[in-house]
């Protein structure tokens, strides 16, 4: 074998001046396989992509809801994306707490005021999936315990949130996600 | 490879003559676990759990293929289709126990192969690939098993699955991604439990796989043994079958009381009743724990509660939790010392047992709600379990004055070796 490749490399070698050693022969395989590569790689791409959400999971993805019954100190899940969203209607004593808060000692540094609508300062509203390991945390619901900071609690790993839902204590790195949202009338937020 | 001595397989009647020629299955079987095959002859009890693992895994296989002709891996129907398999299909109840069960049974067995390791040196040269391979297929199993617990689709299915997915999302940029791309969505739902169920199907046979090569690797020097000296002569073994045979029986035998006894007296023992709940995605159980088997590293991931230079908590959880398997891998490197045995290493035997106790330890703490005096407990013991791998390993392997090996096998167990006096004769 390797002779024959040998004797047959002689001649492109001399009449097209080619680089010592290389050989038409190599120059072909090269390509083939290259080409035969590209199109492995290639046939990856949608047994890739397969597992990204299909359309119908992103068609779902957005929500309206009516917040005209939410009380002063009240909150309600609903559901955006197949998650809990979390909307609050703040107290003036929560919406202070949130506000004594020095900004810049904070995990992740934001106001009450970068969090929530100008003039609707007292609707905060967040997505209910800690940002630790993605649980649903505790104090939206009716007696449920709001944590050492008066926000929320996780139980699955113990990270507290205040009253803008901003991260003070326990394994989360981030205050919960608040979802893009706008409200279309006085009584209608419409999320996502 | 095996011993000079190995008794050389001889068909007997005119059909294992063709097939001998053919394809010589039965020759294979009888120099891999049959008389062809010397193992030393002084194993012990311990060296039971690598074929009890290997009947673990059928079990597993079994059960699991005659489980999916009843199981229907959908979000709305799952979790019925879980109940039609225990109210209706006939022995359905049997099977499911026998398979949830059977994966604690894998883990109990596995965890005591890995220790037995840890304690004889299995690791060391000329076995690396062995062990190396031994951590794959660990990791294959929890992969398996934990998208195995998803599929009753209960709350600690669901639970589990948010959050061991969401450890992904701890990776800086990528992170969210990725997890979108795992689930197929933004949380766990029908596109999840599906492409687990898939995959719950393909690993065990990507372990079967492993564990041949983990077998194939191990035939190459043959087996250990307890006094960690390799085999010398032909006085040194016994061929596998009927010794080994033998005893692997009677340890089967032993294991199958303990596994029948879980399987129907205490069926639901080592589940959590919160999954005979529905999953629901908009209320998270008062503590999530995953199963019993994945507790040591559930509580190193939780461990990190603070972040660490410009590292997040959550994201050293993770790498932390996967570094607790990962240094396995660099284990045959990080123990230098000559011997093997850690009855023959008085200060690595004692490290030894602090390790199994750390261990149980996290264990525990794992399993408890992730709230004082777990969490600070959780963090001293994994501080320990990565300073017993990284730090006192190496330095005991170096300072450590080891007792005497016996000169052989036969020494070790009779007392005297004939070889011993005609060795160095033989030598010159």
């Amino acid at each position: 074998m390797a002779d024959h490749a040998g004797t047959e490399a002689v001649l492109p070698q001399g009449a097209e001046g080619a680089g010592e050693g290389v050989r038409r022969r190599d120059f072909i395989n090269i390509a083939a396989v290259s080409a035969a590569g590209v199109g492995g790689v290639v046939t990856l791409l949608p047994l890739i992509s397969q597992m990204a959400p299909s359309a119908d999971v992103l068609a779902e993805s957005s929500t309206e809801i009516d917040i005209s019954a939410i009380q002063p100190g009240q909150a309600i899940k609903a559901i955006f994306r197949k998650q809990p969203v979390f909307i609050r209607n703040l107290t003036p004593a929560e919406i202070e707490d949130a506000n004594k808060v020095d900004v810049g000692s904070l995990r992740d540094p934001e106001s009450l005021k970068d969090r929530t609508k100008e003039g609707k300062e007292n609707w905060l509203i967040t997505m209910g999936v800690c940002t630790h390991l993605g649980c649903v945390p505790l104090g939206a619901g009716e007696g449920e315990v709001k944590g050492e900071f008066g926000g929320y609690f996780c139980p699955c790993h113990g990270s507290s949130y205040d009253t803008a839902a901003r991260i003070r204590k326990g394994p989360a790195p981030k205050n919960l996600m608040v979802p893009e949202y706008a409200f279309t009338s006085d009584t209608i937020v419409k999320i996502g | 490879m095996s011993f000079p001595w190995a008794n050389e397989y001889k068909p007997g009647n005119p059909l294992t003559q063709w097939l001998d020629e053919k394809l010589p299955l039965p020759r294979f079987v009888y120099n891999a676990v049959g008389a062809g095959y010397p193992v030393p002859r002084n194993l012990n009890y311990a060296w039971n759990f690598g074929v009890l693992a290997g009947f673990c895994l059928m079990l597993q296989i079994v059960t699991g293929v005659v489980l999916a002709m009843h199981y229907a891996a959908n979000a709305g129907v799952a979790f019925d289709s879980v109940e039609h398999i225990m109210r209706d299909v006939n022995w359905g109840w049997m099977l499911r126990y026998a398979h949830a069960n059977g994966a604690s049974a894998f883990f109990v067995v596995v965890y005591i192969h890995i220790f037995r390791g840890f304690f004889y040196g299995s690791y060391k040269a000329p076995r690396e690939m062995i062990w190396l391979l031994g951590v794959v297929i660990f990791l294959l199993m929890m992969a398996t098993a934990f998208m195995g617990y998803v599929l009753p689709w209960g709350q600690m299915s669901f639970w589990g699955a948010k959050v061991i997915t969401g450890l992904f999302g701890a990776i800086p940029l990528v992170g969210e991604p990725i997890q979108v791309w795992l689930l197929g969505g933004f949380a766990p739902d029908n596109a999840a439990l599906n492409r687990f169920f898939s995959l719950h199907f393909l690993l065990p046979f990507v372990i079967a796989a492993v564990v041949v090569l983990h077998i194939w690797a191990l035939h190459i020097p043959g087996s250990s043994n307890p006094t960690g000296v390799e085999v010398k002569n032909e006085s040194d073994t016994v061929p596998f079958h009927p010794y080994y045979t033998a005893k692997d029986g009677f340890g089967l035998g032993v294991f199958l009381l303990g596994y029948c006894t879980m399987l129907f007296f205490f069926p639901n023992a080592l589940g959590h009743p919160d999954n005979y709940i529905p999953a629901n995605a908009m209320s998270t159980p008062a503590h999530i724990v995953p199963e019993w088997y994945f507790w040591p590293f559930y509580a190193i991931l939780r461990a990190f509660t603070a972040d660490f230079l410009i590292i997040p908590a959550k994201l050293m959880g993770v790498l932390a939790m996967f570094s607790a398997i990962l240094v396995w891998f660099f284990l045959p490197w990080l123990d230098r010392s000559p011997v093997r045995s850690g009855h023959f290493r008085p200060v690595f035997k004692k490290f030894y047992f602090a390790l199994v106790v750390d261990v149980l330890v996290l264990g525990y703490c794992g399993g408890a709600p992730a709230e004082e005096p777990y969490v600070m407990i959780s963090q001293i013991a994994s501080i320990y379990y990565f300073a017993h791998f990284l730090i006192i390993l190496p330095i005991v392997s170096a300072i450590e004055q080891p007792e005497a090996l016996p000169f052989s096998i036969t020494e070790a167990v009779l007392g005297k070796d004939e070889s011993a006096t005609l060795a160095p004769a033989a030598a010159h």
